[in-house]
């Protein structure tokens, strides 16, 4: 299991190819990367991300750990970055290694809910109109429940 | 006592200031929010809606009815927005 926080932008590419090295046991690896998006209709330039060092990693480590026990997952791995995002810069991603992939799709999609509104992360976009707090939905409260 | 009040996101921004040391009578955290709201109109406004407001004590989310007994540090932010 590991768990990063960090301002600097990482290599999706190459984090999921290091993950992907595997013991014989592992039969499936499931990754996502979350990315800075902007289009015509809601134009991004800037997005800000704040956390709360300490309790960043703690919340990551214990969403990161019950997944690894109800998914019997054999490896995860989290990244999150905060600081400064350009539009297209990856913001985080999550891999999940077990013996078949139910378990290995379902832990990644358990892990994203949890990471999106109990991980102590806040955005701010910054776009050509002014700069405006990213409001939780009630859908990512919601979507805990299935859990 | 003396516990270490910290805020994030547009309730730091409303309030003007990241973390700040209280020295504070309340016995729970809804105490602490009406001591707070009471002290400076920025304060009020930052508190004014508090379904909209999360609460963190000693980095572990909890609800306001918690007990600030022994408590180092309170957190205070709007639903978190991570992935």
């Amino acid at each position: 299991m590991r768990i990063v926080v960090q301002a600097e932008p990482f290599d999706y590419g190459a984090e999921c190819a290091r993950f992907a090295e595997q013991d014989g046991g592992v039969g499936a690896i499931v990754s996502f990367a979350g990315v800075v998006r902007s289009t015509p209709e809601a134009p991004v330039t800037l997005m800000e991300i704040e956390h709360y060092p300490g309790m960043t990693e703690a919340a990551l480590s214990r969403i990161a750990e019950e997944a690894v026990q109800r998914w019997q997952l054999v490896d995860v791995l989290v990244i999150h970055r905060h600081g400064a995002l350009r539009p297209g810069e990856t913001i985080m991603m999550v891999a999940t290694a077990a013996a078949h992939r139910a378990a290995a799709f379902e832990a990644a999609d358990f892990l994203m809910d949890y990471l999106k509104s109990r991980a102590p992360f806040w955005k701010k976009e910054h776009g050509p109109e002014g700069e405006t707090w990213v409001a939780a939905k009630e859908t990512d409260e919601a979507a805990l429940d299935r859990w | 006592m003396k516990v270490d009040v910290v805020y994030f996101a547009w309730v730091r921004e409303r309030i003007g200031l990241p973390r700040e040391q209280v020295d504070t009578a309340a016995a729970t955290v809804a105490d602490l929010v009406t001591e707070l709201r009471a002290r400076e109109d920025r304060y009020d406004v930052a508190f004014a809606d508090l379904t909209a407001i999360r609460v963190a004590v000693d980095q572990e989310l909890t609800t306001f009815e918690a007990s600030l007994d022994g408590v180092r540090e309170v957190a205070f932010f709007p639903p978190m927005t991570g992935g």
